[in-house]
């Protein structure tokens, strides 16, 4: 579905992402990990359009999409939660909602995945008229993913969805992930958290400064004593 | 006290910066006065900010805010907005020429500020030139109307199109410019567009001005009185609110709020932030050039001294008075900052003074603005009657 080829991207001298490749196969859930700074709300980014990568292949569903603007990249279904959140804190919880669906047309539909957002996360339906800075960050956390599902996506992006939440909140948030999983919608994870990040995804990649250095099943992964070391901190 | 202990440091310091030009003794009645300022200003603050002082301020710009708001939900009653209506055109057989005349100039600020309002509180891009599409709409009718005889009208569309134009020529060099960097650029355009005004003397006849601009017509009727111009600028401004107000209710205003709060966001979203910038800058742009249209055919006669920075500041506390983002609350803003100067005419020489404390109270006290912008679509109206609003002061 999702497909990197041979990725190069540059912030100025800095060669951030140095040739990554990696594959999302439909429907699947795949997961990042890497230490901080390894490069991987960049390889988002660069799937995502927001950054335009110096060499390489960016290909969904068989199409090179490197190079469109993001908001044809969103046409195409593919939606980000971008790290951090990000969601509008002065617009209400609903507002926020709908400009998830910015680009559709479809009111109806939109509608209807409105109130499949709300059964996801029926929080979001107590606080839709609130501002949405004034969720709590795990509420912020649904709100994120919530507006991200509005653009109704085939692949989903998500930079770091259990930062800075309590444990609970990661299992809530992660169940959630789970529902989507069922429903047939590819997700692309970026994950610290590996301990949540293996129990969750199909395949994971490891990266390491701007590097593709490990790929595998999770079973796999964690029997490798690197990755346990590194990342399962054993 | 400690706030208190920096009156004579401030003092001290003001003095020391005086010396050289205004020598021993000038620099010891500055600092002298200097401390006394602080001091006096310090006072000021804390009687402000004390409990009854800070209250009754507080409330008495609520009642202000409020009551504006309770007129306006009132005008939503079709009888009650054909009275409003009816008194708005009453006012020129009230009032005298000169009354009359000064509610032309707040009609045509209203426009000028509801226009800035698009760029500023809508798109949340800070722009300091904003009197430049002003001129660009007032010499281009100037000029047409002199050199080829252009009427009235089709100078209206031309004014504003050809400031939508320069919107956009702003626009794009400022595409990746955000805050600080982009109000400076802003500022810069606004001078620039004032300087060619005064300098290219073959064209604008610099410093002198365009003298003899038509004005305007309907058949036989010409418009000479300020009664007429009145009814001018009323019709053109009611269609600003209602096109301004639907605006921001629509796609565009949506996607515009998005970009204010987080850019890189709405972009996640699928705004189209180049698209939704220069329709920004271009749309508010062209009320400026409507408004320079009308202010020139009102003179008949422009001159660069009309588009100083000055101007630009004026329209933009005008929007930020009045609530950024609102379009009643700019509307008031642009009426009590025309309203303002008239009503102090014997202090001519304090109103910049004034008008800057007044803008330095209200960001104490009521930082966002008379009105608050109420979010978008569905944050005001859908509530349920009795329901507070949420979000804390
Ligand atoms: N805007 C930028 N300008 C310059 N360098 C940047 C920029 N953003 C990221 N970098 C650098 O690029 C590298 C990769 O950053 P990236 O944000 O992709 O890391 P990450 O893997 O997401 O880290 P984290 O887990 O901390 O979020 C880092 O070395 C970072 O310093
Ligand atoms: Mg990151």
């Amino acid at each position: 579905m999702l497909e990197l080829e041979d990725v190069h991207f540059y912030y100025g001298r800095i060669h951030a992402l140095q040739g990554v490749s990696l594959k999302v196969p439909a429907g699947r859930v795949v997961c990042l990990i890497g230490s901080n700074g390894a490069g991987k709300s960049t390889t988002l980014m660069a799937v995502s359009g927001v950054h335009a990568i110096a060499r390489g292949a960016v290909r969904f569903e068989g199409r090179p999409i490197h190079g469109l603007p993001p908001d044809q990249i969103v046409r195409l279904g593919i939606s980000q939660v971008p790290e951090g959140r990000r969601i509008f804190p002065l617009l209400t919880v609903l507002e926020n909602l709908e400009m998830g669906a910015y680009l559709r047309r479809d009111a109806g539909e939109v509608e209807r995945d409105l109130d499949q957002v709300y059964s996801l996360f029926p929080v979001l339906h107590e606080r839709r008229r609130q501002r949405g800075g004034t969720l709590s960050g795990g509420e912020q956390q649904m709100l994120a993913i919530g507006r991200a599902l509005m653009a109704r996506p085939r692949l989903l992006l998500l930079d770091e969805p259990s930062l800075g939440l309590a444990p609970m909140l990661v299992e809530a948030i992660f169940g959630a992930l789970g529902r989507i999983r069922e429903q047939g919608t590819g997700i692309f994870l970026v994950e610290q958290n590996a301990h949540v990040a293996l129990g969750f995804a199909d395949w994971v990649y490891v990266m390491e400064t701007g590097r593709i250095v490990m790929d595998g099943p999770p079973e796999e992964l964690r029997r490798s004593p690197a990755v346990r070391e590194a990342y399962l901190g054993e | 006290m400690r706030s208190f202990a920096s009156a004579p440091l401030l003092g001290l310091w003001f003095a020391f910066l005086a010396l050289p030009f205004a020598g021993w003794r000038g620099a010891l009645w500055t600092g002298l006065a200097c401390a006394a300022l602080v001091a006096a200003a310090r006072t000021l603050g804390r009687v402000l900010r004390a409990e009854p002082v800070a209250r009754r301020l507080a409330m008495a710009q609520e009642a202000i805010g409020e009551s504006w708001e309770f007129m306006l939900r009132g005008t939503r009653d079709w009888r009650v907005a054909a009275l409003v209506l009816l008194g708005l055109v009453a006012f020129p057989w009230v009032l005298d020429r000169y009354k009359t005349d000064v509610l032309v100039v707040a009609g045509i600020y209203v426009m000028l500020s509801l226009g800035l309002n698009v760029v500023v509180g809508f798109a949340g891009l800070l722009d300091l030139g904003y009197v430049a599409f002003y001129a660009v709409g007032a010499y281009s009718y100037a000029l047409l109307s002199t050199w080829y005889g252009l009427s009235f009208w089709p100078g209206l569309l031309g004014g504003a199109a050809l400031a939508a134009v320069f919107g956009i020529l702003l626009g794009i060099p400022v595409l990746r410019l955000r805050g600080d960097y982009l109000a400076i650029v802003t500022l810069g355009f606004g001078e620039i567009i004032r300087i060619v005004l005064n300098n290219w003397d073959d064209v604008t006849r610099g410093p002198n001005g365009i003298l003899g601009i038509g004005r305007p017509h309907l058949g036989d009727f010409r418009f000479s009185q300020p009664m007429h111009f009145f009814y001018l600028v009323l019709a053109l401004c009611l269609i600003t609110m209602f096109i301004v107000g639907r605006l921001n209710r629509s796609r565009i205003g949506r996607a515009w709020a998005a970009m204010r709060e987080d850019e890189s966001a709405a972009e996640c979203m699928g705004v189209n932030l180049v698209h939704a910038k220069l329709l920004a800058f271009a749309f508010g742009a062209s009320w400026a050039g409507l408004g320079g249209v009308v202010f020139a055919a009102k003179q008949t006669f422009v001159s660069p001294e009309s588009f100083a920075f000055f101007e630009s500041v004026i329209i933009l506390c005008m929007v930020v008075l009045g609530g950024m983002g609102s379009v009643p609350g700019v509307v008031l803003g642009a009426l009590i900052l025309v309203a303002l100067p008239e009503a102090l005419r014997e202090l001519t020489l304090f109103r910049p003074m004034i008008l800057g404390g007044a803008m330095v109270l209200m960001m104490v006290m009521r930082p966002r603005g008379f009105l608050r912008e109420r979010g978008l679509r569905l944050a005001e109206g859908a509530l349920p009657p009795g329901v507070p609003r949420e979000e804390g002061r």
